[in-house]
């Protein structure tokens, strides 16, 4: 039987400038793909193995390598596009599912960059950060619906409600749920750094807690998924607090799975599973098949650790989205996630990354419609997360309703992440996205952190500096203000769905 | 011997089992639950050499998370006793509900009738680590779906058969399922398949067996004397054929 499709066009083109390349073979160092070798007085190239991540050209001091992307293309054609043409080739020859890496690929509109913001002029004064305080500071958690005072003798006043824990954050910015295994522990342990430094949180993802992150346990929010990898007692009383994963909006409705490849000696101590087997985590919970189950979760977690740690309920943003959040506020949760169908994974069916689930900037919006309507919007914070790719994003998240977000891919890209999206190779020249000792130890947990702290205090000042413009000093005044923003070529359906005004109105 | 009697009657969850935290720091030996009717996670988290002993139907999540006692119930259980339970024991002198050992990836659960759908599914298994749920009559629908690793046990005492529903051991990649007498072999779930009951595995059962009969007072030598079937994973990596990267 001869195959009847040959080789497809390569991806990239990587080509040398002989006249600058200086022969020190860095490239052929640096590149964990095999792209480069050296032969004689020259550096050969396999274009075909290369995945742009871009590693050599940081590496090259000559700036003597060129990447192009897409050097031979099939005719071009609006319907067979290259990915569905590639797609039907890769499946004709394996009859599988087709895995991809990274957040969904197709081109949807970007309903945040169909939103802009609102800034004072002469009848309300802008705020200017440098001089007046700006209130960032973040709680997540029940808020009581009323409080209850009770006064002293003395003249004093006792505070007789009994408050919900709440987390306490310096900034609305905190890093998902990338678990160990998924990425290398440098890269846990950078982001766990910066969440530390900058007084933010970050999740543990499903992968159980690696011991070298104890030290940060404080601003880490450990993650219990269907697959219960790390779960003990010890697990679920180090973290801050505890998150329910249900869905995830890269892949909603389905489960994961870590092959046994990246369960190396740690990964498997932290995940409690034999080395080298397969983690899977199946699709639903096993002890969740209702609302009533989920409620039953939430409160034998809060039983299993006193009562004394905030529990959030990680949903993807799907049709629904709403009355499921609701339905999470009515479970003893304190807060839900809303996780986007553009959120980051290291491995998803192409199918599901993208055409399941729905933007996250219309889930925010009807979840805390919902909870509004209903009268239960302080039972939960809402956290967004899933394409969250600056600090625009983040006050406009918050002006549809959230109160907090997750960054995921950006502070990857922080570390050095080309967002090449071949994460499932295992490979990841730059460190994160891999469990090989030589490529984990390129990065730097401390230069990293910094890297990554940077990030987060760079778009805190910006978001400061937003609301000041439209003469806000709180985030509580910007959160579900949607006054604050105005829709630039969005259709009436989804300026309802947003209740946004358009542009001029 | 220090014991600790508790009446449950009427009582909430919370303060339930903040009592029997208090009695366990307090360095009880034994604590008894009197009058328990349907009070929840009984147990939860709790560390310890401790010995508890439930009076009464428990409800959901018994146990779950528990990391050393060993729970007696005298009644049925209700879903999910020992739930991503990580040691001890946990005794039914009745039966039990759905999802019993969910996730468990240590410790024992002795359930001397029947249990619901989803038992022991997604246990694991890890270093000494080895959990083990033992059944005396029959188990419902999903029994051992997705074991990753650990041990089920069912020993068909009713006089049918252990399992005659579908889902048996379903993406099965670790541990076994043990079915004293036969399998309808339509009963097989996906990944997973039936291999003969060499001597190493019996002698793994052998004291399991025992153990149970110790707990409800029931001859073992009977139930040894017979056939069993053994289910174990077709192959480690269940979903390996399933994908193709892009």
């Amino acid at each position: 039987m001869t195959p009847s499709i040959g080789s497809l066009p390569p991806k990239y083109r990587v080509t040398i400038d002989h006249d600058r390349c200086m022969l020190c073979g860095r490239c052929v160092v640096n590149c964990s793909y095999g792209v480069f070798r050296l032969d004689g007085d020259r550096v050969r190239t396999n274009s075909r193995v290369c995945t742009a991540c871009h590693r050599c050209v940081a590496y090259c001091p000559r700036d003597a390598i060129s990447i192009q992307e897409r050097p031979l293309d099939y005719r071009t054609h609006p319907v067979w596009t290259r990915g569905v043409r590639e797609s039907i080739y890769s499946q004709a020859r394996t009859g599988k599912i087709v895995l991809a890496g990274m957040g969904n690929a197709l081109d949807y509109p970007m309903i945040f960059d169909r939103l802009v913001l609102d800034a004072c002029q002469v009848t309300n004064p802008s705020i200017d950060p440098l001089r007046e305080p700006m209130e960032l500071r973040t709680y997540l958690g029940k808020k009581p619906q009323r409080l209850e005072l009770g006064t002293r003798g003395d003249g004093g006043v006792d505070l007789l409600t009994e408050l919900a824990p709440n987390l306490c954050l310096e900034t609305p910015i905190m890093i998902g749920h990338m678990s160990y295994g998924a990425i290398s522990l440098n890269a846990q342990l950078a982001m766990a750094r910066a969440v530390s430094g900058q007084g933010t949180f970050m999740g543990t993802g499903e992968g159980g807690l690696a011991e070298p992150l104890r030290p940060y346990q404080g601003h880490l929010i450990v993650q219990v998924a269907s697959g219960r990898f790390g779960v003990d007692i010890d697990y679920l009383e180090r973290g801050a607090a505890i998150e329910i994963k249900i869905g995830q909006g890269a892949k909603p409705g389905i489960g994961g799975h870590l092959p046994g490849e990246k369960v190396n000696a740690l990964v498997s101590r932290t995940r409690m599973i034999p080395e080298g087997s397969d983690a899977i985590s199946p699709a639903p919970h096993h002890d969740i098949y209702s609302i009533e189950d989920l409620a039953q979760l939430v409160r034998s977690l809060k039983e299993a650790t006193g009562w004394k740690k905030p529990v959030f309920v990680k949903i993807a943003a799907v049709h629904n989205v709403a009355a499921i959040a609701a339905g999470i506020a009515r479970s003893a949760a304190d807060a839900v996630v809303v996780d986007g169908f553009r959120g980051g994974t290291g491995a998803a069916p192409r199918v599901f990354r993208d055409h399941v689930g729905i933007p996250v900037e219309a889930a925010v919006a009807a979840v805390d419609a919902k909870l509004r309507s209903q009268g239960i919007r302080n039972e939960v914070s809402v956290i967004a997360s899933g394409g969250i790719r600056e600090s625009t994003d983040v006050a406009k998240i918050i002006a549809l309703g959230a109160d907090a977000v997750y960054i995921g891919t950006a502070a990857l890209v922080a570390l050095g992440c080309r967002v090449c999206g071949s994460c499932y190779r295992g490979l990841c020249p730059w460190g994160i996205a891999t469990q090989r000792q030589d490529l984990v130890d390129r990065l730097d947990p401390v230069a990293g952190g910094e890297q990554v702290g940077n990030l987060i205090h760079g778009w805190t000042l910006e978001l400061a500096e937003l609301m000041g413009a439209a003469g806000i000093n709180s985030i509580e005044s910007l959160r579900g203000n949607r006054d604050r923003l105005r829709s630039y070529m969005v259709d009436q359906a989804l300026m309802d769905v947003l209740d946004v005004k358009s542009v001029g109105a | 011997m220090r014991t600790v009697v508790i009446d449950a009657a009427g009582m909430h969850y919370t303060p339930l089992n903040n009592l029997v935290r208090e009695a366990v720091a307090r360095g009880a030996e034994r604590i008894v639950l009197e009058n328990v009717l349907g009070q929840r996670f009984i147990a939860n988290g709790v560390r310890g050499d401790v010995a508890i002993e439930v009076r009464g139907v428990p409800g959901g999540d018994l146990g779950m998370f528990m990391s050393g006692p060993r729970i007696e119930v005298f009644g049925n259980a209700e879903h999910a006793p020992g739930n991503t339970m990580d040691a001890g024991e946990i005794v039914v002198h009745g039966s039990a509900g759905d999802a019993v050992g969910h996730s468990m990836r240590g410790g024992r659960i002795f359930v001397e009738g029947a249990i619901g759908y989803r038992g022991g599914i997604h246990m694991k298994q890890y270093l000494e680590k080895h959990p083990v749920l033992v059944v005396g009559e029959y188990a419902r629908a999903f029994l051992g779906e997705y074991m990753a690793g650990g041990t089920v046990l069912v020993l068909a005492r009713h006089g049918g058969p252990a399992v005659e529903e579908r889902g048996l051991g379903s993406g099965i990649h670790g541990g076994e399922i043990v079915l004293r007498g036969g399998l309808d072999p339509r009963y097989l779930g996906v990944g997973a398949t039936t291999v003969p009951m060499d001597a190493g595995a019996m002698a793994r059962v052998r004291p399991l067996v025992e153990a149970y009969c110790a707990h409800f007072g029931v001859d073992a030598d009977p139930l040894l004397d017979d056939d069993y079937t053994r289910v174990v994973p077709a192959s480690a990596r269940p979903f390996a054929d399933k994908y193709t990267w892009e």
